[in-house]
């Protein structure tokens, strides 16, 4: 076969990680790559307190959302779902919004905790929808999954707006990382723990992919193991919203394209995919600092371009073979 | 020893199994027969726990299904569902090192890895084993969860309707299987079946069942009758003894 084994593939992603991570550690407004790599004047500061938290931020961030979206694609049994299609992402946001309105000033924890728990609610509602629902074409679920976050989105806006917080509602739309500063991103290294914890358990979330009576079947405590799973997702993606914004697609597209090389045993597959996920995001960066220097384009919005696309080259290509 | 005691489960008005209590010893083959909508495969379902009964209890080996650890009953009781919508994109060879997972929670060694090979040989796919299953057609899918069933190696191991999908010559050699895993000393094989000649071939004991009911259990000889065929099934036939088995001729 001319496909890349897995060495092979995490071989290539490791290298372009590096490579993409010293760019990132390197560029950036106001500052010559020169100084900082010299460390003249400012340079190590800069690197300090801005490109290395940025740059780790980055790379959890990414990690944790590929490594979402694959557990939730398991979880629903549905190659189109990941915590934007599956109202995850639109419940944190919600759960943000209301510390902001209930609890004002309270500490970055108190609200990541209180998104994380509103996630966690919005997706066990998205798995009960559509496990009730009669569903024709798998299209279905990302779909009512989309639905659903539409109806947290709206119950953000409206709350925001009848309580003037539409301002502070705008900074967690849209993944940016440019707000990332030493002090501001450190939560995000609950990511790496929770990534960990799936690949102890990725054999239990592998078998949960092929359906409840296969998991029973072998013996494994199926409603257990999913309420897990929606933890770890509901944290990784809580935290993410709370320190940078969501930043849609990347658990669609990373998963998809290693299942395609590796296939979904997550032994396997999950180190491929946190890597894939974290090099993804890290290079959505790079180029948004890029194209319009001094400027730049979020992640988040360069990750709706590239992600949307992705995704509609993947479900016509579903199409064209054996779904 | 299976042991069910009066099992009931309806769905909404309907009672789709009444009151049903049958023993399962130890060994051989048992073919459940009956038409659509007898209830077979919710009664397979309640035995294997993925479902549970309104009332009634099940026990196999002493052990109520409903109150012991999954593991423990994973090691005793295999079950292979009719449909397999399986998310996962895995090959043959990592779908049924899952059926070791009771015995090695996920870290196989040495004696799993022949297990496995073993078993898919056994359903003659090992010159496939590294395809993945949306590569392959529904009756090698087929096959490869059969193997799962047999790389799990448990006590009771229970089919349903696994001749769905497969032509002649693997409907056959896959009874053949069941018929060698039966023979196995400790080892007992359930099965749904539609087919009431491949019953007749190869089970040891028949059970028919019929609007939730059984009605009627025994070896082939007694169960496969005239009255059987017009009784449950509603055609009208003849059944011929063919050096010593029942053969089912249906009327044109």
């Amino acid at each position: 076969m001319s496909v890349p084994t897995r060495p092979v593939l995490l071989g290539i992603l490791l290298i372009t990680t590096v490579l993409f991570a010293a760019a990132s550690l390197l560029i950036g407004g106001g500052y010559a790559w020169s100084d900082v790599l010299t460390l003249k004047g400012d340079g190590a500061l800069v690197l300090a307190a801005s490109r290395v938290p940025r740059t780790v931020a980055l790379l959890l961030s990414g990690a944790g959302l590929a490594v979402s979206g694959i557990l939730m694609q398991m979880i629903a049994r549905n190659r189109f779902v990941e915590p934007s299609t599956a109202g995850t992402v639109e419940s944190a946001s919600l759960g943000i919004l209301l510390t902001l309105l209930l609890m004002p000033g309270s500490p970055v924890i108190v609200r990541m905790l209180v998104a994380a728990l509103v996630a966690l609610a919005g997706s066990a509602l998205f798995l009960m929808l559509i496990s009730r629902l009669p569903l024709g074409s798998v299209l279905m679920v990302p779909l009512v999954g989309i639905m659903l976050g539409g109806i947290f989105d709206a119950a953000t806006s409206f709350l925001a707006y009848r309580f003037d917080l539409l301002q502070s509602l705008g900074a967690f739309g849209s993944g940016d990382f440019s707000i990332v500063l030493r002090g501001r991103y450190e939560f995000l290294w609950i990511i790496a723990g929770l990534v960990a914890a799936a690949y102890a358990t990725a054999a239990r979330f592998t078998i949960l992919g092929m359906g409840e009576a296969v998991a029973v079947g072998v013996g494994l405590d199926y409603r257990r193991l999913v309420i897990f799973g929606l933890i770890i997702v509901s944290v990784v993606t809580a935290a993410v919203v709370v320190t940078v914004g969501a930043i849609p697609f990347v658990g669609l597209i990373v998963p998809n394209v290693v299942s395609l090389f590796l296939g979904d045993d997550l032994r396997r597959s999950l180190p491929v995919v946190a890597t894939g996920g974290a090099v993804l995001v890290l290079a959505s960066d790079v180029v948004g600092r890029i194209v319009i220097a001094p400027y730049e384009i979020p992640v988040g919005t360069i990750m709706g371009v590239v992600g949307s696309l992705g995704f509609l080259t993947f479900i016509f290509w579903r199409r064209g073979h054996a779904a | 020893m299976i042991e069910i005691d009066k099992i009931c489960k309806r769905y909404g008005d309907t009672l789709v199994v009444d009151t049903v209590s049958l023993a399962i010893p130890h060994g051989g083959v048992v073919g459940i027969v009956g038409p659509n909508g007898a209830g077979k495969s919710t009664l397979l379902s309640i035995i294997s726990r993925l479902m549970k009964s309104d009332s009634g209890s099940v026990l196999v080996d002493g052990l109520d299904v409903t109150k012991t650890p999954g593991r423990e009953l994973a090691r005793r009781l295999s079950v292979m569902r009719q449909e397999n919508h399986v998310a996962a994109r895995l090959t043959i060879r990592d779908l049924v090192a899952f059926g070791r997972f009771p015995h090695n929670r996920g870290r196989p060694n040495r004696d799993d890895q022949e297990r496995v090979a073993a078993a898919i040989a056994f359903v003659g796919l090992d010159a496939m084993a590294d395809r993945f299953l949306d590569q392959l057609s529904g009756g090698q899918r087929q096959r490869a969860f059969v193997a799962m069933a047999l790389a799990q190696d448990a006590d009771y191991a229970l089919f349903d309707e696994p001749l769905n999908n497969l032509d002649i010559h693997h409907a056959v050699s896959m009874m053949r299987l069941f018929r060698r895993m039966g023979d196995q000393p400790g080892k007992t094989v359930i099965v749904v079946l539609h087919d009431l000649n491949v019953a007749a071939t190869y089970a040891d004991r028949i059970v028919v069942m019929q609007a939730g009911r059984v009605v009627g259990d025994g070896p082939p000889s007694e169960i496969i009758t005239r009255s059987l065929l017009s009784d449950v099934f509603c055609v009208e036939g003849d059944v011929l003894d063919i050096e010593g088995r029942r053969v089912i001729s249906v009327a044109p």
